[in-house]
Parts: C-alpha cells; structure tokens; sequence
C-alpha cells in the first residue's frame, strides 16, 4: 500500500520517541496554579477575576479577549492571591492569574476529579446539538489547537463567509521527535476521541473526517481504526513517517491532495485541521462538560520518558523533581523553543519538556556552500538560504518577493544544512519583520 | 582577408549608428537638473547614514533645494555650520538644531547583572530577542551581540567586552540614529548631546516591578520615583516602572544622580564634584587604549 505524505521537501530526523508505550500518568493537582492570560495566539485573556476573590475548579478566570482569543478556566478551587506578572519558559514577562487552594478546596477537588468522567449531558441531548451550539460549548471551554500552536479551535471552526468545509481532518501525525503524549492518549482514549472527531465534523457541518496518523504508531492507528468502525464517515489514514506531516498545510496535501494557495488560509481547500488532542478536549468540553483545564505533555530527559497529564499552571520544575538540567526545551526537539527556567507555569501549549543532552549544543557554524539542501529539505519549497541572506542583510522587499511569509518555520532547513548553519533563526526575525511591514501596508490600504 | 575587412566594416558601421542615436536620444530626453543638488551634496558626509530621515545624501540635498523651508531638514552628521551653508545656496534660512548623540540606557554589565542562559546561535541581537530575554533574566535590557556596533556608519560604537555593552564614541558619534533603528531592545536613545558633552540620563529600560527588576540587575531602575521628586523642573517621569529624564527640560543639576538608590541615572561629562561621577563612556576608552 502507497502511504499517504506530502510532495516536497520534508526531512526524516531520529525519531527517539523512548516515551512511547509508557502509560500517562495523571499528577495530581497542584496546591497553587499560576495561569498566564496569554496561552493562545491571539489577543490575551482578560482576567476576570480580582484578588480575595474565591474561585471553583472549572471556573472561568479570565475571558477571551477578542474573536481570535480563548478563556482561560482553574484546574483548582481556592483563591485567588494576585494578579502579577510571571515568566515564560523563555524569560519574558506576561500578566498571570495566581491562585491557591486551602483544605476544603482541595477534598472538593478530590471530589471533582473522582467524578471527572461521568457524563454531564445524555446521548439523547448529545443528538440534538446543532453545529452552532457545539463550537459555542468549544469556544466557551476556551479549546485551543493542542498541537502547540494554540490557536483558539472555534475561530477554524467558523470560516469565514463564502468558504465552505468539505473535511475535518484530525492531525494526529505527531512527526515531532521525541514526544508521544498524542500517541498515548490515541491508544488510551480511541472511543472518546472519535466522539470528538464527530462531535467536530457535525460543528463544521461536514461528513467527511480523517484522522491522520503517522505509521510508526501502530497500536494507535489499530486502537482508533476499531473505534472509527462503528462511526460512519470517519476514516483512519495511515501517512508515511516525514517531518513535517503535522504542518497544517502540508497535512492538507498529505490528506486531499489539494495545495493550500500561497496566503490564502487552509479553509480555501475546504478542509480543517483539528490537533488528536484538541478533538480529545471537545469530547470532554461537550460530553462532560468540562472545560479545558490539563492536557497530556512528554518528559524526556534522554534516557526516560514519561508521559504526563497535568493540570494548567502547574509549575514545570516539579514535574522533573527540579532538575537542572544543561538545556531545557520546551516542545519537540524541532519546533520547540529553549528554555532558560522551568520556574514557570504549564499552559495549554507545552506538548513536552525535553532535558536530552543530546540537543544541549549547537554544532559549529562553517560557510555556506551552496549546496541547496535546504531547498531540497523545505516543505513550503522556499529557499532558505537565500532568505536567511536577506534577512540578514535586511533586505526586506526582496525577502518578500521571495515568500518569506509562507514559511512555517518547522526547521528542516536548518536540519538539513551540512554546514550547520542557523537558517531557520534569521528567516524567522525576517519573516516577523515582513509580516509586520505587510501587515502595516493593509491597515493603511484600509484607511 | 575579406572577412576581416568586412568585420570591421560592419562593426564600425553599427558603432557610429549606435552613437549617433545615443547623441540623438541624450539631447532630445535631456532632464535639467537643479545645479544645486550637486553643491548641497557635496558639502553632505555621502555616508547615507538615513539620520535626516531620507534615504540617502542625494535624496537629502534634492529635499533641500526644492523645499520651500528647511525647517525641519537638518543633517545630523554635518552639524548646524554646514547647514547654514547649504541654506546659502538655497536661499532660505537654516533651523539650528541641537546635536545628538545615541545614549545606551543599559548599564547591566556582566557582573551586575547574573547571567541565566547561554546562548550559542548566531550572534545577532535581532535573533536573540526573537528567541525570549536572552542571557541575562532581564527581559529589557542589552542583548550584548552588537547589532547596532554593525549598523553605524560612523564606527562611532564598540562592544565593550569586559562590561559586554557598547560605548559610544562622544566625538565619532553624529547622532544619526542607525544604532537606534537597529536595536530590538530599543534601549539606544537620541538625546541632546548637552553644553560641554553634558548630559543626565536613566541608564535602564528595565520595566519590571522593583524587586523583581532589583533580582534581574543590581543597577536597575526600580521605579521608586524618588528621582521624580527631587527634580525641580518636572523633568522626571515615571511610567511602568522606569524613570524617564526628559532632556528638553533637564537642566543638568543632578540632584536626581545623587538620590538614586541603585545609580542607575548618569550624569557625564561634568566637572568631578564631590563624590566622583560614574566615568564616562570616552574616558574608559582611553584608559584601554593607552
């Protein structure tokens, strides 16, 4: 059988996912949760709650603060202690809500978590919900795309006027090296999450899913292809192992075979991309009525992985016992971003925490031989090294004349190049100046 | 033989059409150009620095003599004696300016302010920034990769590499603002360059609150306002939480330096008074390189 991938570009790092296969392991609640109000992209979250203020597990904090934006609710009851600023895993400051649980909050959570997973709404009352009232209860979950880009999961689900969804495609590819909490949560939840893949389908008004997963994922392709078999419509893919099949727009092509145009949103191919976990979230935002308050992250330190469900606001060092290890990335060892403290909060982006000495270093830097194998490598059949050069050399109309905007900056690039060149890191300065400076012509344009 | 002979014809041939119609084509589409343009711009540096705010000298000068008033046209680099010239040769009267020159308003050196992380990349301040608050905890402050020391035109801008913070050079400086537009920290500011080189200023873009900006850098701005309170000419301003010396009403008394409980507001340049002022910028590049 011909696997399904992607055309071009694409690259095939050491998979090392040592965590696969470990069952995930559900850390109990923290007694004190720090919740960033910017834990999506879009406009931050405004809180909604003051200081003194008693709140319950479940309970919203903070309200989404545009269209493009998500609510964020507490994993735990208790007060709310202050709102200050906190640290991202990268140092920068962002506003967060502090909230801190005493006895009698922590034994009605007790309480709460036991009775987790007894439905809150009947198969009766399930039938009857139209695709509306589905992706308000998404919106009001404050669901957001788990794949690590966080972006609010009833935006995708309300295109705009004049396009039509044909599919709902669940990105359960997981090509990220190293993390498996997906892979996990396939084999453990396949009934749950096909509920949510249809649950998702008939929010999108579509008849047609399909959960792609990558085939070194065997047991989670048998596990949901038994659990999609029951559900018609609802169609398991197995794809070819290639990095970047989760990259939304080269899943599309993986799935339908149809480009997404350069600039123009996915939607345009009539297909929507919904992360495996995101899928997970709206079966429990729908079915039991809980919103988004934990999500399953890998730990990997090298040698172990394990694979963790932990609450929002969590502080990361006590999910590693505190260790200080040489270099801590947040993520996937391809998209994910160093970090320079784990004295910071889990939000709904941390996919994993990964401590391997093995990506502790960066190689050392030679000349560019011109040898094109980042071209080769680039999904988005961009020339890296060429805009790499632009951007450095701030040329920034040219840069635009060559696509920077369309990378996805998924790192193949810099993966491929021999001489170990930091492609990917100028691309992207240029490609958030361009945007900006696109961006900046629009909204005059408008006026 | 014939072959040659023809060549040459021929060759010659399309060399006198081509230069009669390039003599035609001069002559006929020739653009008179203002005499001018030439004589403001060879009085400009030609650095194309972009300090005036336009794209180059040439742009500068073509500004210059089709404006109806050089207010607001002054070139940074040359200074006021050569704008009154060029305002001679265009017939209008030339706005003096104040000259500038680029203020670093970080003073976290290496040992004042603990380093958290390592970074290997490539050295670039742009790409640092891009990736969180860099090597240090601080989220505002200098990012050490010299970005703007690749900007100036001037070579007026060095790394320090024992403070790991650039120096302005007080008289290669033009205050152009390369380094400014350059820095994505934005902790480079143009301020009047001052009477005799003179000048008061925070040193710190740190905005965080007091002591968590006190745990990121031991010379931050903490933002106690006691600055504001001294000062006697409303020139102090405090918003989220840093100090702000505005330098057009700055009138250079000090008092604010001394009140500074964590020395993060400079004064250079002045006469050595009681307690000795922290040195400035030029000073320690002379003591190097003698």
């Amino acid at each position: 059988m011909k696997l399904h991938t992607f055309k071009i570009g694409g690259i095939h790092p050491a998979e090392n996912k040592i965590a696969a296969g470990k069952p995930i392991e559900n850390i109990p609640l923290p007694a004190e949760v720090v919740l960033p109000v910017a834990q999506h992209i879009g406009a931050p979250a405004k809180p909604v709650v003051r200081k003194g203020d008693k709140v319950k597990r479940g309970d919203c904090v903070a309200e989404a603060g545009g269209f493009v934006s998500a609510p964020i609710h507490t994993p735990i009851s208790g007060t709310v202690m202050k709102i200050d600023s906190c640290r991202t895993p990268q140092g920068m400051p962002v506003e967060a809500i502090y909230i801190k649980s005493d006895e009698a909050d922590r034994e009605a959570d007790a309480e709460a978590m036991a009775n987790r997973n007894t439905p809150k709404r009947s198969e009766i009352e399930l039938a009857t919900l139209d695709g509306k009232t589905i992706v308000n209860i998404i919106k009001e979950a404050g669901i957001v795309g788990l794949g690590g880009a966080t972006f609010p999961a009833h935006v995708k689900l309300s295109p705009p006027p004049g396009s039509k969804p044909e599919i709902v495609i669940i990105n359960a590819a997981e090509c990220e090296p190293c993390l498996s909490c997906d892979d996990m949560l396939m084999r453990e939840q396949p009934k749950e999450i096909v509920k949510g893949v249809s649950l998702l389908m008939r929010a999108a008004g579509v008849n047609r899913g399909v959960i792609a997963i990558e085939n070194n994922k065997p047991e989670a392709i048998a596990a949901l292809t038994d659990a999609a078999a029951m559900v018609s419509g609802i169609e398991v893919m197995p794809m070819k192992v290639k990095y970047p099949q989760g990259g939304e727009k080269q899943l599309i092509e993986a799935v339908i075979g149809k480009e997404v145009p350069s600039g123009a949103l996915p939607i345009a191919t009539g297909a929507i991309v919904q992360n495996v976990a995101t899928a997970y979230a709206v079966y429990r935002a729908v079915v039991l009525g809980e919103p988004l308050m934990d999500r399953v992250l890998t730990v990997h330190d090298g040698t172990t992985g394990r694979n963790l469900r932990v609450a929002f606001g969590t502080i990361l060092a006590t999910l590693v016992d505190n260790k200080e290890p040489e270099k801590i990335i947040i993520g996937g060892p391809m998209m994910g971003r160093t970090a320079s403290t784990l004295q910071t909060p889990m939000i709904k982006g941390t996919s994993g925490i990964l401590m391997d000495g093995r990506y502790a270093h960066r190689r050392e830097t030679e000349n560019c031989i011109r040898c094109g194998k980042c071209s080769d490598a680039c999904p988005m059949g961009l020339e890296p090294f060429l805009l790499s050069t632009l951007s450095r050399l701030q040329e920034w109309d040219e840069a635009e004349a060559n696509k920077i905007a369309n990378c996805i900056e998924c790192g193949s690039c810099s993966y491929a190049c021999p001489a170990s060149r930091p492609v990917l890191d100028f691309v992207r300065v240029g490609k958030a100046k361009v945007m900006g400076i696109m961006r900046a012509r629009a909204a005059a344009a408008k006026k | 033989m014939s072959v040659i002979v023809t060549s040459i014809i021929v060759l010659g041939v399309i060399g006198i059409v081509g230069a009669a119609v390039l003599y035609v084509v001069a002559k006929r589409f020739h653009v008179q150009e203002d005499p001018r343009i030439d004589q403001v711009e060879a009085l400009l540096p030609g650095a194309n620095c972009g300090g005036c705010g336009r794209s180059g000298c040439r742009d500068f000068a073509s500004a210059c003599v089709k404006a109806d008033t050089l207010d607001g046209l002054s070139c940074p680099a040359s200074g006021n004696a050569v704008m009154k010239q060029i305002g001679e040769i265009v017939g209008l009267a030339a706005a003096e300016t104040k000259p500038k020159i680029a203020v670093i308003k970080c003073n976290g050196t290496c040992d004042l302010r603990p380093q958290v992380a390592r970074f290997e990349g490539a050295p670039s301040c742009a790409v640092l920034a891009s990736l969180g608050a860099g090597q240090t905890g601080c989220p505002n402050g200098c990012l050490g990769c010299g970005d703007c020391v690749a900007a100036c035109p001037y070579d007026a801008i060095h790394m320090n590499y024992e403070t790991g913070l650039p120096e302005v050079s007080e008289d290669k400086c033009v205050g152009c603002g390369a380094c400014a537009k350059a820095c994505p920290r934005a902790i480079i500011e143009l301020r009047n360059k001052g009477p005799r080189g003179m000048r008061v200023y925070v040193a710190c873009s740190n905005k965080e609150k007091g002591a968590m900006a006190m745990k990121e850098c031991k010379v931050a701005c903490i933002g106690c306002s006691k600055c504001a309170k001294e000062c006697t000419h409303e020139a102090i301003t405090i918003a989220n939480n840093l100090s702000y010396i505005d330098y057009e009403k700055c009138k250079l008394c000090r008092k604010c330096v001394d009140v500074c409980p964590t020395h993060a507001i400079h004064a250079v340049n002045f006469p050595v008074k009681k307690a000795p002022a922290p040195a400035p910028a030029t000073e320690k590049l002379e003591e190097k390189t003698v």
